[in-house]
């Protein structure tokens, strides 16, 4: 659905980049600096690379050999910036249908849904002067999607908000992602985010593309910590909500036949979720321990072990047929025996998950075939 | 005679001043606000030369521009000979000339805050704009324009202050000729040259002042109102 092999320069910045994806949301991810936005600007129109192509739903939208090079207008990418870039002597209202009269889209989507999606009801008559940091990005969003676009782009739409605010809009992404309809290119530094919300990882380090694939194939990576952050080195894993305990608190998601306790999380039974299981919040024992505060302990058996000249070795471990990363230090594998094929006891404390961590599995949006494992 | 009822010759100059100022306003701000546009926005070669172009006006004494306007214009002159011949339109010495004089020499003072005000509008508005599907035009005419209103108002009234008052270049260019050149100030003037004229310049100069401040009062509540349809928060 998204097919990009571009080459490119702008300034001092080399870009090379080379991905494909198919639909849902695909993250770009990478540190400040690394060219995330150079490469939207290129896909969107606003920068021409030097050579490539790309194309949208076998739309060519840039085909240096062809000749073929869409203007912005053309394109229909629906492009949410980081600064929101609202029209600010224009109403909420007039800024959502921009698209409809000035750029003779007509659209197909109701503009009342996107108002419900993204909560703009009370905004309507407002001026973006008066908006919160947040609101003005639901707004961008909101606008961005009744441009009848056929992809949707969001250039870090959370990077100049404080926590708070990321987390009142954090839900309505987890919304729009399922919703939308249409494929999205998710930018962020944040591995929280593109965790939470992508279908598919693309890596962007240094103007380059290292590495793209679905996002628990990509986070279960250990070569790539350089461009993922170590300190955040994660694992997802999917399941379901089986019980909402509310005298103790507790949620019960189901990960495949094991149970996992989770301080509680906004969802119901049945509730499909994903959660990020930091490599540093989870701890390996080779006989099954008693007596522990730990909630969570699974049994697991070692697929690799990757150490380094650090005192740290990172983990991969089978749980139920998913993957999770363990970080522990090099010393622990010397003195516990670790080898890979080992049964072992993962142990993951319930307070080390965020709860806030809500978001639909991978199964719910339109993976293209791409399948997480 | 009541002294608050005008004489015709002293409605005439008002009627022509005001006749003049308009038209070369009408004509002037729209090429003010596509100029002060490319000025603000395209870098080229001969960007300065031009800049230093429009802004002759403001530096050359007003009788040079009168001048240089009677040579290019006047009907010996090769525009002036041309629009003459081929589309029977004359400046010299007719109200028309006045109105390009007023024209010329308001020009750059309406360019300069007009372009201000283009370069404080974000061209990445206009982005914005594009990838929600409109053209260069309309992104300009629906963002950028109304964007930099204020401003364009703040150079209007600026440009018509000046055509109004416009005297060095007018006489020089198209005379003093009452009923067709003579405005307020050529009037006025005309005035303070005629022995026990002082009357007729006191009564001229109040009639200049009561426009001048009645113009600053609608352009204020104009800009008033302006801002509360731009800023929201601030109205």
């Amino acid at each position: 659905m998204l097919d990009v092999d571009i080459k490119g320069r702008v300034g001092q910045l080399d870009l090379e980049a080379r991905f494909a994806s198919g639909g849902g949301v695909t993250s770009l991810f990478g540190q400040s600096g690394a060219g995330k936005t150079t490469l939207t600007n290129m896909i969107a129109g606003l920068i021409k690379p030097i050579s490539g192509h790309i194309a949208v739903n076998g739309t060519t939208l840039f085909d240096a050999q062809k000749g073929i090079n869409l203007s912005v207008q053309a394109r229909r990418i629906g492009h949410v910036f980081q600064d929101a870039r609202l029209f600010p002597h224009l109403s909420v209202a007039s800024n959502l249908t921009y698209a409809r009269w000035a750029g003779r889209r007509p659209g197909t989507r109701d503009m009342a849904e996107v108002v419900d999606l993204l909560g703009l009801g009370n905004l309507l008559e407002r001026k973006p002067g008066t908006l919160s940091g947040g609101e003005k990005q639901r707004v961008a969003i909101g606008r961005a999607l009744l441009s009848d676009p056929r992809l949707l782009i969001m250039d870090e739409p959370l990077a100049n908000l404080d926590q708070a605010r990321r987390n009142d809009i954090l839900p309505y992404l987890d919304r729009l992602c399922v919703e939308a309809g249409i494929p999205i290119l998710y930018v962020s530094h944040s591995i929280e985010e593109v965790a939470r919300l992508s279908n598919t990882l693309v890596i962007l380090s240094d103007g380059r593309t290292p590495a793209f694939g679905p996002v628990a194939d990509m986070l279960a990576r250990t070569d790539l910590g350089r461009a993922t952050g170590r300190h955040e080195a994660s694992a997802l894993l999917e399941g379901t909500v089986t019980r909402c305990d509310p005298d103790w608190g507790l949620t019960d998601v189901d990960i495949g036949g094991a149970i996992l306790q989770i301080p509680d999380m906004a969802a119901e039974p049945g509730d499909a979720v994903r959660l990020r299981i930091r490599a540093r919040d989870v701890a390996l024992a080779v006989v099954p321990p008693e007596g522990l505060s730990i909630r969570n302990a699974f049994g697991a058996t070692i697929r690799s072990i990757s150490s380094e000249n650090g005192p740290y070795a990172e983990i991969l471990c089978s749980v139920r047929g998913q993957v999770l990363r363990a970080r522990i230090t090099r010393a622990s594998v010397a003195d516990l025996d670790l080898h890979t094929g080992k049964d072992v006891t993962v142990l993951i404390k319930s307070v080390a998950i965020d709860r806030r961590q809500r978001a639909p599995a991978l199964a719910d949006a339109d993976t293209g075939g791409n399948s997480a494992g | 005679m009541d002294f608050f009822n005008l004489e015709p010759a002293e409605w005439q100059a008002l009627l022509l001043t005001l006749k003049v100022a308009s038209a070369a306003l009408a004509v002037a701000l729209p090429l003010a606000v596509l100029m002060a546009f490319v000025l603000a926005r395209y870098r080229f070669t001969g960007h300065g030369a031009v800049n230093a172009l429009v802004h002759l006006p403001l530096v050359l004494p007003p009788v040079v521009t009168g001048y240089v306007l009677l040579l290019t214009f006047g009907r010996k002159g090769p525009v002036g000979s041309f629009l003459d011949s081929v589309f029977g339109v004359t400046f010299a010495f007719n109200w028309t000339g006045a109105a390009l004089a007023a024209g010329v020499m308001a020009f750059p003072l309406m360019v300069r805050p007009i372009r201000l005000s283009f370069e404080a509008v974000d061209p990445k508005l206009e982005e914005a704009a594009k990838s929600l599907g409109a053209h260069r035009l309309t992104a300009f005419l629906t963002v950028t324009l109304p964007l930099a209103l204020p401003g364009i108002l703040g150079g209007a009234i600026l440009g018509f202050a000046k055509a109004m008052g416009e005297f060095g270049a007018t006489i020089t260019f198209v005379s003093n000729i009452p009923g067709e050149t003579r405005t307020l100030s050529l009037a006025l003037y005309t005035a303070t040259q005629t022995p026990g004229g002082d009357l007729a310049a006191f009564r001229l100069t109040l009639i200049a002042a009561f426009v001048a401040f009645a113009a600053l009062i609608a352009s204020e509540a104009l800009a008033r109102r302006l801002r509360a349809r731009m800023g929201g928060g601030h109205a």
